[in-house]
Formats: C-alpha cells, sequence, structure tokens
C-alpha cells in the first residue's frame, strides 16, 4: 500500500472517529456513531497491517494477539453487570496506559529510526514523556479500580507532607529525563528509562490513592483523559497523526468530563487530585430533629393521590438492585395517568452518565429522565418526590450551609415540592460523610428498609 | 394479651376505638381482640366486618370487661346506664386502660382508677413531639372537627359557599372567619376554602402565617408586637394591650364576615372569650358562628354548650360531640392512632404491653402506673424548636471579608491566554519543522474534541466514555508498527501490547452496543 494510500486511509478512520462522538449527541444517533466507530478501527488496522513488511512470524504473533485480546475483551463486555461500568472503563483505562508504556520501550529498542540532532532529542523526549503518561495512568486506574469494586478502602489516604512528596517525584523525573537525553547520545538510557518507569507508576498508585471515594467520578474520567494523551504520546513518538488525533479527541472528552463532574460538586479539579475530600475544617451544622417514617402503603397511598410524581435515584438504588422494581413501578403509574419523571444528578452513580445507564438496563424510557438542570426549577410542581439510595445530592446544606463540606454544590432541590419519601436503610450519613436535613423536614417521610424490598411492597401495594 | 373493645355508654358518643383494618394490624402484632357486639354500630360497621378479621364478639359488656387485659376505648369510664355500675368497677385489678382520660379535669376518676391498682394510658396526653404525631389523638380529632364544623356552619348557612355567575344574577361568595390556626383551624380553612368561600383567618402565633397563607387563605395581621407561642405547640394567655388590639380587630371583621368558626384554647384554661354579644349583634342576620370551644365555655358570649340557638339572627353552634358527628373517618382515624400507639407499646411484635417509662412518648401518656400516678409526666423536650428569630442575619457577610485578588478581574482571562501563547512560543523557536506539522494536528484536534465532547448529551456520558476507552485502544497502530521491526524483546512487546489494545477494542466497541441498545424511548 503506497504512504498516501495509508495516509487516505487514516484520514477517514479520524473523520469516522469523530463522527462516532458526535453521534452521541443523541440517542437516536448514538448507534449508528458506534458503528463509525468500528469502522474507522477496522479500516485503521487493515491498512496498517497491509503494510507491514515484516517476517512471516510477525503476521502469526499479530493475528494471535488481535484474536486473544479481541475474544477477552469480547467477553468482558458481554459478561460485565452495569453496576460494574466504572470498574470496566478503569481497567480499559489501564490497559491503555499500559499499551503506550509497551510501545514506548518497543520504540525505544528499535534501533531502525535513524534520526539525528534535534529530532532525535524531540523523539527521546516523545518516548520518555509518553511512558511516564502510559505509567502513571496505568498505576493509577489499577488502584481506581480497586477502589471502585471494594478491593481497596475509599477512603482517601493521606500521606503527611503529600504536596511535597509529589513535587519531589516531579523534580526527579524532570532530573532524570535530563540523564537519560545525555544517556542516548551514546546509545545507553535504558536505567533512567527504568527508574522513571517506577517513579511514574508509584505516582500514579500515590494519587489515585489519596483521593476520595465521592470523588470517585472524577478520578475515572480523569484517568480516560489521561489514557487519550497517552495514546497521543505515542502517536507523537512515531510521527503517526491518527494517533495524535484520536488520543487528543480521548484527551479532551475526559477533560470535559471531569470538569462537568468537579462543576457537578462544586469541586476545583486541583483540589480533587491534590485529594483529601471531606476533610474541610469548617464545622458543619449539625443535623438535629426527628423523622417521620411512612410504611410502604402509605407511600402507595401518596403515589396514587399525586399527579407529577418525581423519582430521585442514587447510587443505593443500583447496590439493591432496585432498577427493575422501580421501572415497574413507573409503568404502573404512568398507566394510570401520572406524569413520572427521573431527575438525575451528574454525579449519582459512580462515574459520568451511570445512573442514565442503569435505568436504561432497567428499560426505564430515556425520554422520562431528565438531569438535574432541566428539572431543577419545577419542584414546586412536584406533588412526591421519592429518592432512592440518594443522600447527599439531595442534601439542601449544601445551599444554606456555608460550613457543610458540600457547600455550594447544586443539589436536586425536592424539598420545594409537595412531599418528599426517602428511602434509607438506616439515618446514615452519605457517602460524602455529611449529615442531611432533609430528613427531618417535616414534608419528608422516611420508609427505612432495604430499597428493594420497600419498592417490591409499594409495587404490591398498588398493584392491590 | 387480649385486647376489649367496648360499645361506648356517653350518650350521643357514636366513635368506636377500633376498625376491622386496625384490628387485623392489631391481630398481626399478637394482640387477642374482642368487641362488644354492637360497638361498632354507630360508626356504621357491623359485627361481621370485624369478625372478618379475627375479632371475637362478645355479647355482654361485663362478659369483655371481665375478660380483656387491655381496654381501649374513646371517652373516659363513667357509669354504665344498663349495669347501673361504674366502668371503673368493671376494669379488672391491674388491668390496662387506653382511651382519652383527661387527668386534669377528672381528678376522682383518676383517683378511682388508681386504687384499682390499673395501668391507664392516656391518649389525650400523649406528648406533641413528632416523632409521637402518627399516636396524637387530640390532632386526629381536632382535623375532623374543623372540618365537621365547615359542614354545620353550612347547613346553617343560607347561602352558597362559593360565587357564581348565573343567568340569574351574581352571588357573592362567603366570606369566612377563622380564630386560631391550630389543627382544627387549618382544617376548618381546607373544608371552607375548597366549599368556595373566601377565607381570613387570625392566629396569636406570627409563625403560622405561612400555613394559613399556604392554603390559600388571608392572614389577618394584628400590627402589634408579642410572641403567641407557648409550650407544646398551643398559645399562651396575651398581654391586655395585645388582646385590645385583637378584640378591634375581631369588631371590625365580624361585621364584615358571614361564618366565624372559634377554635381558641389555652390548655388548663377557661376559653378566652372573643366574639362579644355585641359583635354578634354587629354581624349580619343569618350569620352563623361555630364555636369549638364550647367545652371550655367558649369563645362566644352567647354558646350555650351542646346546642344550636339563635340570638339577634346569628346562629351560634356549640356542638362538643363534632367528632362524634363524623363517626365512621373519626373511628378510623382514633383506631389507627391507638394501633401506631400500641405498636410504640409492643415494639417486639410478640402480643405483650411494655409500659416503657424510659420513652419519651409512653412516658408521657402514661397517667397510671400500677395504681400509682404518674401524671403530669416531666416537661418534655421539644425537639423541632424554631430558633429565635434575630435580625441579624444567619451568617455575617461572607463576600466582605473576600480578600482583594492579587491581579484585577479585568486582566485575570488574559492570563492563559498569554501563558499558552509564550508556551507556543518557546516550543516553535526550538522544535523542527516536522515536530510542528504533528503538533498543529494535535491542538486542532483537541479543539474538535473540544466541540464535540460538549454537544454528549449527559445521559450519554458512560458510553461515551467506554466509546472513547474503545478508540483510544487506537494505540494498537503503535504496536502493528513496531511488530515488524528487528529484534524479538520488540516484537514480544509490541505483541502484549496489540493484545491489551484489542481487548480495549473489542471491549469497548461491544460495551458501549451493549449499552446504547437499551436506551429505548
Amino acid at each position: 500500500m503506497s504512504q498516501s494510500l495509508i495516509t487516505m486511509s487514516y484520514l477517514a478512520a479520524t473523520i469516522l472517529f469523530i463522527l462516532s462522538l458526535s453521534g452521541l449527541s443523541h440517542q437516536e444517533t448514538a448507534r449508528r456513531g458506534n458503528y463509525y466507530g468500528m469502522i474507522g478501527m477496522a479500516i485503521a488496522i487493515i491498512a496498517t497491517t497491509l503494510t507491514l513488511n515484516g517476517a512471516v512470524n510477525a503476521y502469526v504473533v499479530l493475528i494471535l494477539a488481535l484474536l486473544i485480546g479481541g475474544s477477552i475483551g469480547a467477553m468482558a463486555a458481554l459478561k460485565v453487570e452495569m453496576t460494574q461500568m466504572p470498574e470496566l472503563v478503569a481497567i480499559m483505562h489501564s490497559l491503555v496506559g499500559m499499551a503506550a508504556v509497551l510501545v514506548g520501550y518497543a520504540n525505544f529498542m528499535d534501533p531502525g529510526a535513524a534520526l539525528s540532532g534535534a529530532e532525535k532529542t524531540i523523539h527521546e523526549l516523545e518516548i520518555y514523556i509518553g511512558i511516564l503518561i502510559g505509567a502513571v495512568t496505568f498505576s493509577g486506574s489499577v488502584i481506581a479500580f480497586g477502589k471502585l469494586s471494594g478491593k481497596i478502602n475509599g477512603k482517601p489516604l493521606l500521606i503527611p507532607l503529600r504536596h511535597w512528596l509529589n513535587l519531589g517525584l516531579l523534580i526527579f523525573v524532570i532530573g532524570l529525563g535530563q540523564v537519560f537525553l545525555e544517556q542516548t547520545e551514546s546509545g545507553g538510557g535504558l536505567y533512567p528509562l527504568l527508574i522513571m518507569t517506577f517513579i511514574a507508576l508509584i505516582f500514579g498508585v500515590h494519587m489515585v490513592m489519596a483521593i476520595g471515594g465521592a470523588d470517585m467520578p472524577v478520578v475515572v474520567s480523569m484517568l480516560n483523559s489521561y489514557s487519550g494523551w497517552a495514546a497521543a504520546a505515542t502517536g507523537f513518538m512515531l510521527s503517526n497523526d491518527l494517533l495524535i488525533v484520536t488520543g487528543a479527541l480521548v484527551g479532551s472528552s475526559g477533560a470535559i468530563l471531569s470538569y462537568i463532574m468537579c462543576r457537578a460538586m462544586n469541586r476545583n479539579f486541583l483540589s480533587v487530585i491534590a485529594g483529601g475530600f471531606g476533610t474541610g475544617t469548617g464545622e458543619a451544622a449539625a443535623v438535629e430533629g426527628d423523622v417521620y417514617p411512612i410504611d410502604a402503603e402509605e407511600t402507595a397511598q401518596l403515589l396514587l393521590a399525586a399527579k407529577n410524581i418525581m423519582i430521585i435515584p442514587g447510587y443505593g438504588m443500583a447496590v439493591a438492585q432496585a432498577q427493575h422494581t422501580v421501572n415497574d413501578i413507573t409503568k404502573l403509574l404512568r398507566e394510570k395517568g401520572k406524569k413520572v419523571r427521573f431527575g438525575i444528578h451528574p454525579v449519582a452513580g459512580r462515574m459520568p452518565g451511570h445512573m442514565n445507564v442503569l435505568l436504561a438496563e432497567a428499560k426505564v424510557p430515556y425520554d422520562i429522565v431528565y438531569e438535574m438542570d432541566e428539572i431543577n426549577e419545577d419542584f414546586p410542581n412536584v406533588d412526591v418526590t421519592i429518592v432512592i439510595g440518594a443522600n447527599d445530592i439531595v442534601n439542601p446544606s449544601a445551599l444554606d450551609d456555608p460550613n457543610s463540606p458540600i457547600a455550594g454544590m447544586p443539589v436536586l432541590e425536592c424539598w420545594k415540592g409537595g412531599t418528599t419519601v426517602a428511602l434509607k436503610r438506616s439515618m446514615a450519613s452519605g457517602y460524602a460523610g455529611v449529615g442531611n436535613p432533609l430528613f427531618v423536614l417535616e414534608n419528608t417521610r422516611m420508609l427505612f428498609g432495604d430499597a428493594n424490598d420497600t419498592m417490591q411492597a409499594v409495587l404490591k401495594a398498588l398493584q392491590g | 394479651m387480649k385486647i376489649g373493645i367496648p360499645k361506648e355508654i356517653h350518650e350521643g358518643e357514636k366513635r368506636v376505638a377500633t376498625t376491622p383494618e386496625a384490628a387485623e394490624k392489631i391481630i398481626k402484632m399478637g394482640f387477642e381482640i374482642c368487641l362488644e357486639s354492637g360497638a361498632g354500630a354507630g360508626a356504621d360497621i357491623s359485627d361481621e366486618a370485624y369478625k372478618e378479621v379475627g375479632v371475637k364478639i362478645v355479647k355482654s359488656a361485663k362478659t369483655l370487661w371481665d375478660e380483656a387485659d387491655i381496654i381501649m376505648k374513646v371517652r373516659p369510664p363513667e357509669r354504665h346506664p344498663e349495669l347501673a355500675m361504674d366502668e371503673v368497677e368493671l376494669l379488672p385489678e391491674g388491668g390496662h386502660l387506653i382511651s382519652f382520660i383527661w387527668p386534669a379535669q377528672n381528678e376522682d376518676l383518676m383517683q378511682k382508677l388508681a386504687a384499682k391498682g390499673a395501668t391507664v394510658l392516656a391518649m389525650d396526653s400523649v406528648p406533641r413531639i413528632s416523632r409521637a404525631q402518627k399516636l396524637d389523638a387530640l390532632s386526629s380529632m381536632a382535623n375532623i372537627a374543623g372540618y365537621r364544623a365547615v359542614i354545620e356552619a353550612a347547613q346553617h348557612f343560607g347561602r352558597f359557599f362559593t360565587g357564581q355567575i348565573t343567568a340569574a344574577g351574581k352571588i357573592p361568595p362567603a366570606k369566612v372567619l377563622v380564630i386560631g390556626a391550630g389543627v382544627a383551624g387549618l382544617a376548618a380553612i381546607g373544608a371552607a376554602k375548597s366549599m368556595g368561600a373566601i377565607v381570613r383567618a387570625f392566629d396569636t402565633r406570627p409563625e403560622v402565617k405561612e400555613q394559613i397563607e399556604s392554603m390559600d387563605a388571608e392572614f389577618l395581621m394584628l400590627d402589634f408586637k408579642e410572641e403567641g407561642a407557648g409550650t407544646g405547640g398551643y398559645a399562651k394567655t396575651m398581654s391586655k394591650e395585645f388582646i385590645e388590639a385583637e378584640m378591634a380587630l375581631f369588631a371590625r371583621q365580624a361585621m364584615e364576615v358571614d361564618i366565624i368558626i372559634t377554635t381558641a384554647l389555652i390548655p388548663g384554661k377557661p376559653a378566652p372569650e372573643l366574639i362579644t354579644q355585641g359583635m354578634v349583634k354587629s354581624m349580619k342576620p343569618g350569620s352563623v358562628i361555630v364555636d369549638l370551644a364550647a367545652e371550655q365555655g367558649g369563645n362566644c358570649a352567647l354558646t350555650e354548650k351542646d346546642k344550636v340557638v339563635v340570638r339577634h339572627d346569628v346562629t351560634i353552634i356549640g356542638y362538643t360531640n363534632l367528632p362524634s358527628r363524623l363517626a365512621n373517618q373519626s373511628s378510623q382515624l382514633y383506631a389507627t392512632n391507638l394501633r401506631h400507639f400500641l405498636t410504640e407499646l409492643c415494639p417486639e411484635k410478640n402480643g405483650i404491653l411494655n409500659v416503657n417509662m424510659d420513652d419519651e412518648v409512653i412516658c408521657g401518656a402514661t397517667v397510671i402506673k400500677e395504681g400509682k400516678i404518674t401524671w403530669p409526666p416531666p416537661p418534655p423536650k421539644i425537639s423541632l424548636t424554631p430558633p429565635p428569630q434575630t435580625d441579624a442575619p444567619a451568617y455575617p457577610a461572607v463576600l466582605a471579608q473576600q480578600k482583594k485578588p492579587a491581579i484585577p478581574d479585568a486582566i485575570r482571562p488574559f492570563i492563559p491566554l498569554v501563558i499558552g501563547g509564550l508556551a507556543l512560543f518557546g516550543i516553535g523557536s526550538v522544535a523542527p519543522a516536522s515536530f510542528m506539522s504533528h503538533f498543529t494536528v494535535f491542538v486542532l484536534a483537541c479543539f474538535i474534541g473540544y466541540q464535540v465532547i460538549w454537544n454528549v448529551t449527559p445521559a450519554l456520558h458512560t458510553p461515551l466514555m467506554s466509546v472513547t476507552n474503545a478508540i483510544s485502544g487506537i494505540i494498537v497502530i503503535g504496536a502493528l508498527v513496531q511488530i515488524s521491526a528487528p529484534g524479538n524483546l520488540a516484537m514480544i512487546l509490541a505483541g502484549l501490547a496489540i493484545l491489551i489494545a484489542s481487548i480495549n477494542i473489542a471491549g469497548g466497541f461491544l460495551v458501549t452496543r451493549r449499552m446504547l441498545e437499551m436506551f429505548r424511548k
């Protein structure tokens, strides 16, 4: 295949990738967008493979690797539970990071490239940076995976002087880069590279360990961004525009998602990265007062009497696997002519858009699922709001208590509606460890128990 | 334990202490229930309905009182007209009694019950704290009384409540004044409002203003500063000046309104006289006054207890049994209150009463414990007292204390631009041409990414992440290029990279597809 033809196919792949992402702007075009992505990927791989003029065993390795990797990926994709999506995404980020590291090393050992002068220096620097980002992405994502799957404690690990430690590591890596460049002049440089990889791995681990469970959505999207930058760095290293463009697309996508997540929690991106959420110094007002319990039957009565119903799901709903029951209730209420809507906070769930997927899995029609910004002003018209397994995202103290650790975070203002029924296992505080005055408001009723069991009971009461 | 429900013997009392629905749940708690035949008749509940849920019907009152360990009633015990003996005598030694008692007004009764060694729980003494709201029978009954008061008024009022414009001419809406916006007052406001009347309400406690206005009624402001809230959610006696201002307001209103419903009560004291004879005289002929405080002497000077009288062409209703006049509804609510109370008293659901005096609610309601008078209870802790309103804002103006930024706001937005520009200039000055072309592509791609991603609907952010996962598997291209390079180690590394990246590609695209298939209308 001629060079121009390859460039052309790469261009086609690039455009298909962009179309794939822009397809996601709406549910109807999203499926088509995904196929564009697949076609783009196929074109890129086939075009690259056709240009290979290596030995036969290179092809054997290639096809074997593609087949094995592909089937592992397919298995994972078909088996994964939707609640485990954040884990899957995190582990995939780590794979990209790992691949970037491996490609970097392979490229470093490839004596074929004959460059000199500034071009050589830049090339070595690209290898160095590519491996650095790849390694940070890899170890950070592995830790994120561990935290999301509960294998590692979600609490932030705060080493004393951690900011200085990070700074020291950074300076050391820069110095090491200098050593590396000098050594490559004489054909060496493997050891500085290995040491740097090790430090980068430690840096990644330390960075994610210091970030608390509540900030996981930000971490996942941040690592998404890193994996993109790792791919882009690899593209620079190999002078491959397709890699650069794709990496830049993915990188900016992750960056925007991190930004959206930070804004949804009213958190500064830098302070999330620096870690240590929930250790604020301000004294939050203690929550006092009595709760008004309610039982499933009374909840059903409330729902039957209401016209305009809002459901606010949180991750607790997914944990209790109550989304299918919730969907049955929704269907029943809609058949009775009630207006039922879902209000989704951007950080409901454990990654951006997670709750939408969980609801979609339970077959909740997506046109009754609304984002916070779309429905927050409508709460005064809502008769009954059901809060299922959510806490911090419906916490009024975020708006009126300047000392609350979540002060300033936009929340779903359900207390402005008629009655709020909050489903909760017990009176424990939420992910962020903050007390919630919503539960003692006069128009709030508490429905205690396992979310799925109580929702089943409500469903039964509605049918009966 | 066995619960006995006797037929109420007070004249005109139609309520009953339990309904079949409540009984069913009480039986589930492990209790047995027996009911005197015909006890539910006044509230239109037949013996058969009780039998269906497992209640035993007992023919005579005497056997019922003898058999039961716990007696649940509405009214306090009194002399039984048929058996010619006091109900207290019927109560077995050491038995339990749950009913309205009014211990302050019925000292004799208390002594007699104590002599019996009984344990007596008074539904009227349940502390008014929020946890106990579901067993607050006073509120339930007040709610019904308020509603019924409007119905009684409507019956004696010669006109529509609602205004209408008909072919025969315009009908003005009735004007209703509700004095005292407690539970009964609010219920009256709601009922009158839903019948279409213009409703005004007055209360000495300014904090109820919001509640009144939320029901679309007009709150009559008194231009006078005095806090009217006493303990336990009741009002207190006000100062002389306040009362004068209040009376002047009522006098003005009396000339204007068609219906007055008074609900003003001060615990342990006779009801305050708010509507004087002069005000009644000044009212339009055909007007109606419903006095819910008739039991305590009445808010209107001309009220006669338990009677409807017409004075100066104004109908004055002094019924004290309004809840009983809505017997089915009030029995239902009272039975539910009792059921909730039993849930508190029997937390283990084993059918055994546990009069736990450490519990604030039970301690407050228990007036006699095993023959010992425990009334009045220690004063309840009010958990939901609103913090005293002060003129100072809740938190001092934070804005004023903010430090002045080191850099003026006008320059701020340009700083990143300047830094970015300098960085680009720095790179441009040292980088070779080949790098620059790649760099151009990179920067442009970042911008495209920025534009495209902001358009992605938030609902699809998870599929976005998984699809970006898949396409960042494009790193496989890098590995593909390397695999044909000489050297086994490089080939193995590249092979591994291909394997890993292809996990991403296949996994990412397929899981995205799986997710997107779920998004259906």
